[in-house]
């Protein structure tokens, strides 16, 4: 089975308590493993709340989302926080770096929420930061670093404890057209994988030469896969 | 995470710092305070038991009895001794012309026991020589001190051989006693107690105590009671009355409720900066503690990271207060300042600000744990 994450029927409904708001509607998707599938669409179409349903971060109201063959929805909350911790990597918009912590530190945060040791954590960041380019950027805060430099610092981040499922939200949008196909160059390089599914949201479509599959979403629903 | 935002940090242990010390030193000052109102009844620590009135409420609530009170005192059995002392304000009319109250204080003539232990000057015998007086340090230095010789000029402190008038009558300083200050800060000179009874003002009744010892063996507070029954007069144990007098300052003074006011407003303050930063720190990190909790970072463990960090600037802030607070008692030592600092008000001020991080902690946890992890996703 090369599926690595199944939507059925994914319906997800935001109750404001005035109103009710349908983010997603009977969503049905397959991403496959090694595939870097990506999810595209205008904005409020449903995109971010797809992949935090696909993340194991939200519960959707309705239907199912299998990841390498487990439901999240009826996992136990500990088990649940387990497999976010092991089998998932996340990159975001803003980066999201600690501040107080240098490149290194904040790429091992992920082993040391694993239960790593600090010093054998550290060394094994310093390692993925090399294979990002930025070997001798570990001591560096995120205030030093660029834009481009701390989405580097993002993607090492999210590779470090060899995820299965790596979850990008625009990992280009804040950076410039050179920055962006750098960062993408280098997510195709060291993040796709054949044990591995790379899910990017975008509507940057200066990057979408990359993906090997394409969703477009509008309206809560998926529109068109190719 | 706190330490990386040097602001924020520096804010907190600052509130801290400011609640720990006024919730340090303000209770030094009133222990201090409050210990100088049976200051006297320290320095005077020879006798196991007084005995007085079964009127007087503390140690200046003096109500004398006759001498013939001191006899059956001496009567009651158990009783290794049992001198007489006299203790009343009078007016000192000193070389100037100028009048100071005092504290005057007669010692029985033969033994002089309840005299000041240290003599920073003179000698205790020549107390017995006519018309001598000791005069307690402070008192020659400040309120009894001549006025200067120039204008603007140092007061010169009074020193032995020096007079003083006292009710008309000559008092001749023969020594300086180092004596711990008193509640009424008033200057106390020591004489013999039948030269006292000439100072003060003719009245039938000037005992003003009777200071006992016991017998070797006895049990003092069974001797206590013995001697209320057997002369009818209040008998106490040097605690006892210590304790009636600090009850009595308690009680009748507003002074703990104005230090209880003070140490509240240090609470409020310092938790109130302390709270609302800590507060505004975790608002302005919810989305990196909502990465580390998409990223698999139990409840627990951002639990226990911001307690960590509440502790760590509990106890930057709460050292910085204390360390203060013994630096202003240093510096104060000399002073007139009363400052008592037992090791009881770090437990108290401690707890205090304990308190207030639990409480600065509290209300970032629950909205941390409250915090929906999908928060990252948001822009």
């Amino acid at each position: 089975m090369n599926i690595a994450v199944r939507c059925e029927n994914l319906t997800k409904i935001y109750d404001t308590g005035e109103q009710k708001v349908t983010a997603l509607n009977h969503v049905n998707l397959n991403i496959l493993l090694g595939e870097l599938m990506m999810l595209v669409g205008p904005s409020g179409c449903g995109k971010t709340t797809l992949i935090s349903v696909i993340a194991g971060i939200l519960d959707q109201n309705e239907g199912l989302c299998e990841l390498f063959g487990e439901n999240l929805l009826t996992m136990k909350s500990k088990d649940k926080l387990r497999f976010r911790a092991t089998q998932i990597g996340f990159v975001f918009q803003a980066f999201n770096l600690l501040p107080s912590l240098n490149a290194a530190e904040n790429v091992s945060v992920p082993l040391i929420i694993n239960g790593e040791k600090r010093d054998v954590a550290k060394r094994k960041a310093i390692d993925v930061l090399e294979r990002v380019g930025l070997g001798d950027r570990w001591k560096s805060f995120p205030s030093q670093l660029s834009g481009g430099q701390q989405q580097r610092v993002a993607i090492a981040r999210a590779l470090i404890h060899s995820p299965r499922l790596i979850v990008c939200d625009e990992p280009t949008s804040a950076l410039d057209h050179a920055s962006g196909h750098n960062v993408m160059n280098l997510l195709k390089e060291v993040a796709v994988h054949k044990d591995r599914a790379l899910v990017i949201v975008s509507h940057d479509s200066r990057i979408f030469s990359f993906a090997d599959c394409i969703a477009e979403m509008d309206d809560g629903h998926i529109v068109k896969i190719s | 995470m706190l330490m990386g935002d040097k602001g924020k940090y520096i804010g907190i242990v600052m509130g801290l710092t400011f609640a720990s010390l006024i919730m340090t030193q303000q209770p030094a000052i009133f222990m201090g305070l409050m210990a100088r109102s049976y200051s006297f009844i320290t320095d005077v620590g020879l006798p196991d038991i007084w005995v007085m009135d079964e009127k007087v409420q503390f140690i200046d609530d003096i109500k004398s009895l006759q001498d013939t009170e001191l006899y059956r005192v001496r009567g009651v059995s158990g009783v290794e001794w049992a001198m007489p002392m006299y203790k009343g304000m009078q007016k000192a009319r000193m070389s100037d012309g100028t009048f100071q109250n005092c504290t005057v204080i007669g010692l029985d003539d033969t033994t002089l026991i309840g005299a000041p232990a240290v003599l920073v000057e003179g000698k205790l015998d020549d107390l017995r020589r006519s018309d001598s007086v000791i005069v307690d340090f402070d008192g020659a230095n400040e309120k009894l001190a001549k006025p200067p010789l120039i204008e603007g000029g140092k007061k010169i402190p009074l020193k032995v051989g020096d007079n003083l008038e006292l009710n008309d009558r000559r008092a001749i300083v023969v020594g300086i006693a180092k004596v711990t200050r008193t509640f009424q800060s008033q200057p106390t000179i020591y004489t013999t107690y039948s030269r006292a009874k000439t100072y003060a003002p003719r009245e039938r009744k000037l005992l003003s105590f009777v200071l006992v010892k016991a017998k070797a063996g006895q049990n003092i507070p069974e001797l206590t009671k013995r001697i209320q029954e057997n002369t009818g007069l209040a008998a106490y144990t040097q605690q006892e009355f210590m304790d009636l007098t600090f009850n009595y300052f308690m009680k009748n003074t507003g002074i703990p409720i104005n230090f209880g006011i003070s140490i509240t407003l240090g609470f409020i303050v310092g938790a109130a900066i302390a709270g609302q930063t800590f507060y505004n720190f975790t608002l302005e990190n919810l989305r990196q503690f909502g990465v580390l909790k998409a990223m698999g970072t139990s409840n627990w463990t951002l639990l226990r990271m911001i307690l960590l960090q509440a502790i760590l600037v509990g106890s930057t802030g709460y050292g910085m207060g204390v360390g203060l607070t013994a630096l202003f008692g240093y510096l104060m030592r000399h002073s007139i300042l009363a400052f008592k600092f037992p090791w009881q008000l770090l437990i108290f001020s401690g707890l205090g600000v304990s308190l207030i991080c639990m409480l600065a902690a509290l209300i970032s946890i629950l909205k941390v744990i409250r915090l929906e992890p999908a928060i990252v996703f948001k822009s």
